[in-house]
């Protein structure tokens, strides 16, 4: 059985890049471990069955997004950032939040969410859930009126991106 | 074994932390940005295991929302941290202290 070995593969993937990402002190570095987190998370959608959401996670995300941040990464020209030698304890203090945070989100996983769906889900419904076909007969007729308005807020976020980035700014 | 919608949900609890915790603890605007990212990524794991789990496209729409919003925010947030970058020549998030007066 190939489903366990792929889903541990790729989550130990998302989790290292993850990782990498916030530990890595240059902001490049820190971009490309991202890239290595967004393709192990598009390949767990794919064992999900999602092929259509894993394809634009690859394309918007690894694709678009990514290589806008490293432009301009590397545009602003950012060093790597000082080593700070001595413990701060304010750090320690955020990091047992995000540990509290964790365990109360798992705790939650654990106790509350065994649920299983009505009706059994097949292999084949859920391969055919997954489809460009599926989510585009829904995106076009019941979202159609939301997606038109994700269309009006990517042209406002466009013009607006281009009137912050200008140079005679206020 | 069997891997089960607990398993997808438990590691997207991880990574959303993970995000949480680049928010909270990194100063470099870029890398919270990246961060924001992370968590908006967690989040679609999750919409995508229940969708699949449940055999409901509505989780694969909301997903495909949450990238186009993400697209945009990233475009206008990197827009804003450039316009920052000219009048600070820094993008450390505690150097930026405009509502402060």
């Amino acid at each position: 059985m190939l489903g366990p070995v792929l889903f541990f593969v790729f989550a130990v993937l998302a989790l290292v890049g993850a990782l990498g990402m916030l530990i890595a002190r240059n902001p490049v570095v820190s971009a490309l471990w991202m890239v290595m987190n967004l393709f192990s998370i598009a390949c767990l959608y794919l064992t999900l069955n999602a092929q259509f959401i894993a394809l634009i996670q690859i394309l918007v995300y690894a694709g678009a997004i990514m290589v806008l941040f490293l432009f301009v990464i590397m545009l602003l020209n950012l060093g790597e950032v000082p080593r700070i030698p001595a413990f701060d304890w304010r750090k320690g203090v955020t990091f047992l939040l995000g540990v509290a945070v964790l365990a109360q989100i798992l705790y939650v996983v654990a106790l509350g969410l065994d649920v299983a769906p009505a009706v059994a889900v097949t292999e084949a419904e859920e391969a055919a859930n997954g489809t460009a076909a599926a989510v585009g007969v829904v995106l076009f007729t019941r979202y159609a009126f939301a997606l038109q308005i994700i269309g009006v807020l990517l042209l406002a976020a466009t013009i607006g991106a281009v009137l912050l980035a200008k140079k005679r700014f206020v | 074994m069997e891997i089960t919608l607990n398993w997808y949900l438990s590691l997207s609890a991880v990574l959303f932390v993970i995000g949480v915790l680049g928010v909270l603890l990194r100063r470099n605007a870029i890398i919270i940005f990246l961060s924001v990212e992370l968590m908006l990524n967690a989040v679609n794991l999750t919409l995508v295991a229940f969708s699949q789990a449940f055999a409901d496209v509505d989780g694969l729409v909301l997903v495909f929302f949450v990238m186009s919003v993400a697209a945009a925010e990233a475009a206008v947030g990197l827009a804003i941290v450039i316009a920052l970058f000219r009048n600070k020549t820094t993008v450390d998030v505690n150097e930026m202290s405009l509502f402060r007066g």
